[in-house]
């Protein structure tokens, strides 16, 4: 029986922003879906906040709300768009969490909306812990022993039976959020009582210890007609105890019988049938006690997840479509395996290659956090890497990092063997790497087991790599044979030539003289059984190559690599919007990318798919055998973010043609010698500046410039570094809290900037083909300068700025993009003080704001930017209908606004002591995405925009204000405003008095430091749930800790805070918002309508 | 170069890898098999005797070998063709290594050889007679390789059950309450599917390859088997002659895999040899009877043809056996994978719902074999 006719219309929820445990896989699962809905006739309105998607673009729904994920503003959109049906299993629990909301209230049904691909009762079972336990023991299966407890006290009577080390896991959370091992009664007390805060039910689950087995996950899918399959097995290198998104992953599991294989199977397809998930996909989790085998159920997710992702690019089974079309009444036998077009997708995956997965950590932002890897998810992203083994595997796993120390190496021992059998105890960002140079430093594979527990088998295959090594270290000369063995390990010409004391170019011209490259094998589902139709890619050092000649011509996209701080889901959009324009200007497109959460990485988004390191090597040899046939028009650096960029001088110092802006023109606006000579040309002003290699020459040049200043380490990525310095001892102190980084020396000096106090700061997007300039769109950042650009919340259109302004803003852009010689995108900073434009830095590429501005304005800027790049004019473009006549710097009257909020993972991390980090915005990038908050005024936009970032402004409630002296004179007269709005307002002593001088009625708060008076202090009291928002401002002095303690409990409490008094001021229109009602609603495809209607009045 | 070794294929082909398992020589059919787990069972899995089995899974070896997942008592294939052999083993239950295994029972094998690039080459020239030389072995010259290759048997025409079949009748227990007797032709019988009847209350007895229809019904079987096994179904003229007398008695019989093509030749059907054949355990096959899709594994290279049955549709037995139909099919390439007959109580499934290595989606059809006895039994207690 193929499609269900009754449903004509399925609302699609998405997952909203990128959030650690949930990011752009499910952009990836999203935008499967809505193609595959929309290919089946059905119209599709999706709601999603986040406007760095591609799923939210206009392209692939019918109607497309960039709104808030919160049940009111759904029910407006299903009052109004009547939908037959919602499908909440593609956007991870937030989709998941929503529909339970919408379905508590009544409002499905009210609406008469069918729930499909999970109904109620099987989501239940899958996530409410108690039900779960039962239903696995009926099916024969074990579990851990457990205890469900809603109290403290009730935990404190559960471990007597337990006993230390026990787990606690929050019910309904994900990424494992709150969850952890508690091994004394003092962290017991500790993770029990944020995990019952982090739980929607006030519920954790106390289970026996399993630290130390072998974890495995399967991913399974289910028809209407109960036809079950298991697309893939996956097997975590480190045992239980590390979250699975931290782990380093392995697919298909590599130390299972078929008899304790397919005993974990028969439990899973018992599983998903007493869940009765009964279209769709789920994935179990499993523990298995190496010693005598005994399996215990861990978990199981009614729904695509991000290990779902993972399964679908290692497997080449698209699990995500698959599970829309169940979810529509087709059947597995029904729908045919996209790879080789003539068998059913009624199968099970069959691998002859290995896939491994290895997180990406980015605990460098976030010095204060504890790095030991626990239940809860810490990773911000991923790589993947495929090979023909597993040590081949692994090695293009961990190189796909790119991360410094990242890849196994071979220089001088890190540490003593007895210090790293110690290290390795305790699981960490990097501990693998800690193996092997245990393993070199002596240990045995005994030892090694012993600290980890690791299968022995990873262990020995470690081992294996390291005897490589010394071969290839000790052969008398560099001869083809020892490459291609050290080849067949996975070793990149680097590590070779660190192992012989030569450089890498020289390894690669031996290997390239006698034509040792790889050959290219194909993901196919089949293991070779059936031909493969798709050209989806791997490289291995092996005999035959499967490369299929093409005469077309040719651009090969690089993408943006592992998911980091400052580098996500936003470079992909641009990667994958080239890709399209491209295919449909007729060229052959070839992506690279090693990032399996990705759209990029879809075997359908481009014509051929390599998924590879994105390291010179790598992509010299895919170019290398591309060229073997067809016409390489060139290579994409521009849109996949430093990653790609970073590529652009070795691939041309290759020959290879880069496409659009030169290398050497990229070069021009990092370096800020040759810039600040554009500058002086162009007549453009920067703030004063100075550049510093120690202590004594920074003081100097702040001394010059006048404090405050912002200072910033050379060569890093996402402000790394970056802080705003007020006077000489915070200098002091800057030099010795970064000195153990290493981040500033002679050839890597410290650039020390004026800061421009009250500066309003701006972005502009904007394309240039040499001709012409066309902006994308004027960004206006809400917080004053000082916040990193990609933490700071912005409008689009600016609210305060001037038609001249804007104009001037454009001026200096276009003389930036002359001196630089742009060729594609370019987007620059600036900071408006007192009228005066300041440039405060420039990057020719794709912006993290591109996504943005093409939702706020329609501008489909990145596929423009591909376009120009391979030659065409802005002229040309907006000829044939791919650009609007008029560009981003001319705003009508009535065009709707933009706001953008930077959604922060500060809970997610812990300091040692068990707390969570310090809320507080600087010049350093830490948020891991973004939302969208849309309408016709900023005051509505805005309390969208906080409202999809999870902190929704309170309709009543009170407010408490802390600020710092420079932030007094400032704050009056919004706090008058939220008084006559009907807020209560507390505030600390200081801050009281000058607020009741003005005749604002305060009620004076014990300060947290204050132990000279009885009663609660402010902390407590927001601890306490006693405060629904916060304004602090960071302080210099003793009030620093204070703040710290403020901001944390805050965090810790989901409220509203605000650590600017611009943020507060551009929040005042917005209480009144929330007050005056409900959100009004309206699709990307009629805001479109609505432009063109103004831009042609 | 004694640490080399070599394949070569009758076509020509030559892969070059190092010596696994015992080092010399070994002919057979070289066939390809695509499961990710169960290598021990494949190896002692009847089924593949005389055949050379490359595994396109790439590490294999890493759980070693027990004694509880043998198949039967020894390593059946002809030779064993792998990438990458494990070094060590890593499982609880492992009793000894891969490599040890295969030198205990003189089985030839070769690692280190791109088997994807093999693979993808027998699946469009067909499975092909080869043979492994390693040692000694491969010092001669390819032609000299080549030729020795090309006067090896075919698999074609060759009967080779009377070298997997047991030696003597033995008898197993059954468990539980009794259900009832089968007798089985054991044509290269695997562990799992006498121990899947006696867990049913099934007492087996199994009889040597060339037992006649007489022995057979003397042993007052409540329902015959005949096993899966290795050979041309067109070479055991022999035994289709003793199932067409069983199926005359109307005595409930059940059939796996080569005892599926030896129903399809009693009811009168032909067979024949597929290109590369199937081998895996992944394969989608429907159960027309349910509508449902199992996953299932398969070893087969010669298939049943019934011409005018390919989409279910009953047809008359050639043989007079009545109306018989294709039960079960493959979503793959439309293979028949199942008979049922409607007017004898006889039906035949050509995969393995023992399923060892494989998944267990059709340990169903064990319960089938039970309920068309205890149909047989009552229909006979009320004659």
């Amino acid at each position: 029986m193929p499609k269900r006719q009754d449903i004509k219309s399925v609302l699609v929820i998405g997952s909203g922003p990128i959030v650690i445990g949930q990011a752009c896989e499910f952009d990836y699962s999203g935008t499967q879906a809505c193609r595959v809905l929309r290919e089946e006739g059905i119209r599709v309105i999706l709601v999603n906040s986040n406007p760095a998607t591609i799923m939210t673009d206009p392209d692939f729904a019918d109607a497309t709300y960039v709104e808030p994920i919160t049940p009111e503003v759904i029910e407006t959109i299903i009052a109004k768009e009547r939908p037959d049906a919602l499908l909440p299993t593609l956007g991870g629990q937030t989709a998941l969490n929503a529909a339970m909301a919408l379905h508590e209230r009544g409002i499905l049904e009210k609406y008469n909306v069918e729930l499909i691909g999970a109904k109620v009762d099987a989501i239940k079972k899958g996530e409410d812990r108690q039900i779960f336990k039962q239903l696995v023991l009926d099916a024969g299966a074990d579990v851990a022993k457990s205890v469900i407890c809603g109290t403290l006290d009730e935990a404190l009577a559960a471990v007597i039976e337990l006993k230390y080390p026990v787990m606690v896991q929050p019910s309904f959370t994900m990424g494992g959020l709150g969850s952890g091992f508690a091994y004394d009664e003092e962290e017991l007390r500790r993770i029990v009582g944020s995990g019952l805060q982090a739980s929607p039910v006030t519920q954790v689950l106390l289970s026996e210890s399993i630290l130390g087995w072998k974890e495995y996950e399967l991913e399974l899918m289910r028809d209407k007609n109960d036809n079950c399959v298991v697309v893939c097995s996956i097997e975590n290198v480190d045992p239980v105890g590390v979250h699975t998104g931290d782990s380093i992953t392995v697919a298909p599991a590599l130390t299972l019988t078929d008899r304790e294989y397919q005993n974990l199977r028969d439990i899973s397809i018992d599983i998903i049938r007493a869940v009765g998930v009964d279209t769709g996909g789920c994935n179990i989790q499993f523990a298995v006690n190496p010693v005598d085998g005994r399996v215990v159920v861990i978990e199981m997710n009614p729904r695509v997840s991000r290990s779902s992702a993972l399964a679908s690019k290692a497997t080449g089974f698209p699990i995500a479509k698959i599970a829309a079309k169940l979810a529509v009444g087709y059947t597995l036998d029904e729908i045919p395996n996209d790879i080789t077009k003539v068998t059913p997708a009624s199968f099970e995956p069959s691998l002859d290659y290995i896939v491994v997965k290895v997180p990406r950590f980015a605990f460098e932002k976030f010095p204060a956090a504890n790095p030991t890897l626990t239940t809860t998810m810490k990773s911000v992203g991923e790589a993947m890497a495929i090979g023909r083994n597993y040590t081949q595997a692994l090695q293009k796993a961990l190189r796909s990092l790119e991360k410094k120390g990242s890849s196994f190496h071979w220089g001088e021992l890190p540490a003593s063997k007895a210090e790293l059998l110690e290290a390795i105890k305790t699981p960490t960002d990097g501990r693998i790497v800690q193996v092997q140079q245990a393993l070199r430093a002596g240990a045995t594979a005994q030892e090694v087991f012993d600290s980890t527990k690791i299968d022995p088998w990873f262990i020995d295959q470690m081992l294996l790599i390291n005897e490589v090594a010394d071969a290839t270290a000790a052969a008398e000369h560099l001869s083809v044979e020892v490459i291609k063995e050290a080849k067949e390990h996975g070793f990149s010409d680097a590590q070779i030539a660190q192992l012989r004391g030569i450089s890498e170019a020289e390894v690669r011209g031996i290997r390239h003289a006698s034509n040792l490259r790889p050959v290219f094998k194909t993901v196919d589902t089949c293991a070779g059984e059936f031909p493969a139709l798709t050209p989806y890619h791997y490289s291995t050092y092996e005999q035959e190559t499967e490369v299929v000649p093409s005469d077309r011509k040719k651009v090969v996209i690089l993408g943006s690599g592992p998911n980091r701080i400052g580098q996500g889901v936003e470079f992909d959009y641009s990667c994958v919007h080239a890709s399209f324009a491209l295919s449909d200007a007729g060229f052959e497109t070839i992506m690279i990318n090693c990032n399996p959460e990705t759209v990029s990485t879809d075997y359908d988004t481009s014509d051929r798919l390599y998924f590879e390191p994105l390291t010179l090597e790598d992509v010299l040899e895919v170019i290398h055998a591309e060229q073997q046939s067809g016409e390489l028009v060139g290579v994409l650096v521009q849109l996949g973010g430093q990653t790609a960029l970073g590529l652009a001088n070795g691939l041309k110092a290759a020959g290879i043609p880069i496409l659009g802006t030169t290398p050497e023109a990229i070069d021009l606006a990092e370096d800020r010698k040759l810039f600040s000579r554009i500058l002086e040309d162009g007549n453009l002003l920067a703030p004063a500046n100075g550049t510093a290699v120690n202590l004594p020459e920074a003081e100097q040049i702040a001394g010059r410039i006048g404090y405050p200043v912002l200072v910033r380490p050379s060569f890093v990525l996402g402000g790394r570094g970056m802080e705003i310095i007020y006077d000489q001892d915070s200098m002091a102190d800057y030099f010795e809290r970064t000195a153990e980084y290493g981040l500033i020396g002679p050839g890597y000096p410290l650039l020390v900037d004026r800061f421009l106090d009250d500066a309003i700061e701006i972005d502009i997007d904007a394309l240039y083909d040499g001709e012409t300039l066309y902006v994308g769109g004027v960004m206006e950042h809400i917080e004053a300068a000082g916040i990193h650009s990609g933490d700071s919340s912005c409008t689009l259109p600016p609210v305060t700025m001037s038609q001249a302004q804007i104009n001037r803003v454009k001026d200096q852009t276009l003389a930036i993009a002359k001196g630089v010689g742009v060729r594609g995108l370019l987007n620059v900073q600036f900071a408006l003080a007192n009228d005066v434009l300041y440039v405060l830095e420039a990057n020719p590429r794709a912006s993290r704001t591109v996504p943005f501005v093409s939702k706020a304005l329609g501008i489909t800027l990145a596929k423009a930017a591909s376009l120009v790049m391979v030659g065409k004019t802005i002229k040309e473009l907006i000829a044939e209908g791919h650009l609007p006549e008029k560009d981003g710097t001319y705003v009508p009257f009535d065009a709707p606004i933009s706001v953008k909020e930077a959604v922060l993972p500060f809970k997610r991390f812990a300091t040692k002591d068990g707390r969570f980090v310090d809320s507080l915005l600087s010049p350093e990038m830490r948020s891991t995405g973004e939302v969208m908050g849309i309408d016709v005024s900023f005051p509505a936009a805005f309390a969208k925009s906080q409202a999809a970032a999870g902190s929704a402004l309170p309709t009543s409630g009170s407010v408490f204000i802390s600020v710092a002296d420079r932030d007094k004179p400032h704050v009056v007269l919004p706090v008058r405003r939220l008084q006559q709005l009907g807020y209560k307002i507390l505030a600390t002593a200081g801050t009281a008095a000058m607020l009741h001088r003005h005749g604002i009625e305060v009620s004076v708060v014990k300060k947290y430091s204050d132990e000279s008076v009885d009663g609660p202090n402010i902390v407590e009291l927001i601890t306490a749930g006693e405060v629904d928002v916060v304004v602090n401002t960071p302080s210099t002095g003793t009030a620093i800790k204070d703040g710290y303690e403020i901001r944390a409990a805050t965090t810790a409490a989901d409220k509203a805070i605000f650590t600017t008094i611009a943020q507060l001021s551009a929040a005042i229109g917005s209480f009144e918002t929330v007050i005056a009602g409900p959100f009004s609603v309206k699709s990307l495809q009629e805001h479109a309508i609505d432009r063109k209607a103004a831009l042609a009045k | 170069m004694t640490n080399q070794a070599v394949l070569v294929l009758e076509d020509g082909r030559v892969f070059t890898g190092k010596p696994f398992g015992k080092t010399g020589t070994t002919l057979g059919e070289l066939v390809f098999a695509t499961g990710m787990t169960g290598y021990q069972e494949t190896l002692t899995d009847p089924s593949y005797a005389g055949q050379i089995v490359v595994q396109t899974a790439p590490h294999i070896g890493n759980t070693g070998v027990n004694s509880r997942d043998e198949e039967s008592s020894k390593i059946w294939v002809a030779g064993y063709v792998v990438r990458d052999s494990s070094r060590m083993v890593s499982n609880f239950r492992a009793e000894s290594s891969l490599p040890e295994e295969l030198n205990k029972y003189s089985i030839v094998g070769i690692s280190g050889i791109d088997t994807r690039a093999l693979t993808r080459h027998l699946r469009t020239a067909g499975s092909m007679r080869a043979g492994i030389f390693s040692g000694e072995a491969a010092q001669a010259s390819i032609d000299e390789l080549l030729a020795t290759v090309k006067g090896a048997a075919q698999m074609k025409g060759l009967s080779l059950s009377d070298q997997v079949t047991t030696d003597a009748p033995y008898t197993a227990a059954h468990q539980g309450e009794y259900v009832g007797r089968v007798a089985i032709i054991d044509l290269g019988i695997k562990a799992s599917t006498i121990e899947h009847m006696a867990a049913r209350g099934l007492e087996v007895t199994v009889f040597p390859a060339k037992t006649d229809a007489k022995t057979l019904l003397e042993s007052h079987p409540d329902a015959v088997f005949f096993s899966n096994g290795p050979g041309d179904p067109e070479a055991s003229d022999g035994q289709v002659a003793v199932l067409r007398e069983i199926l005359g008695h109307k005595i409930p019989f059940f059939g796996i895999c080569f005892g599926n093509q030896l129903l399809g030749r009693a009811l009168g059907f032909e067979t024949y040899k597929l290109t590369f054949g199937h081998r895996g355990i992944n394969q989608p096959v429907l159960d027309r009877k349910t509508g449902k899709v199992e996953v299932t594994a398969h070893n087969h290279g010669f298939a049943v043809r019934v011409p005018g049955g390919e989409n279910g549709e009953t047809v008359e037995s050639p043989a007079g056996f009545g109306k018989v139909r294709v039960s079960h099919v493959s979503l793959n390439d439309n293979c028949v994978e199942g008979l049922e007959c409607f007017d004898i109580p006889a039906f035949s499934v050509q995969y393995h719902p023992e399923a060892a290595a494989g998944p267990h989606d059709s340990n169903y059809l064990f319960d089938r074999l039970v309920e068309v006895i205890k149909a047989n039994q009552n229909l006979k207690g009320s004659n």
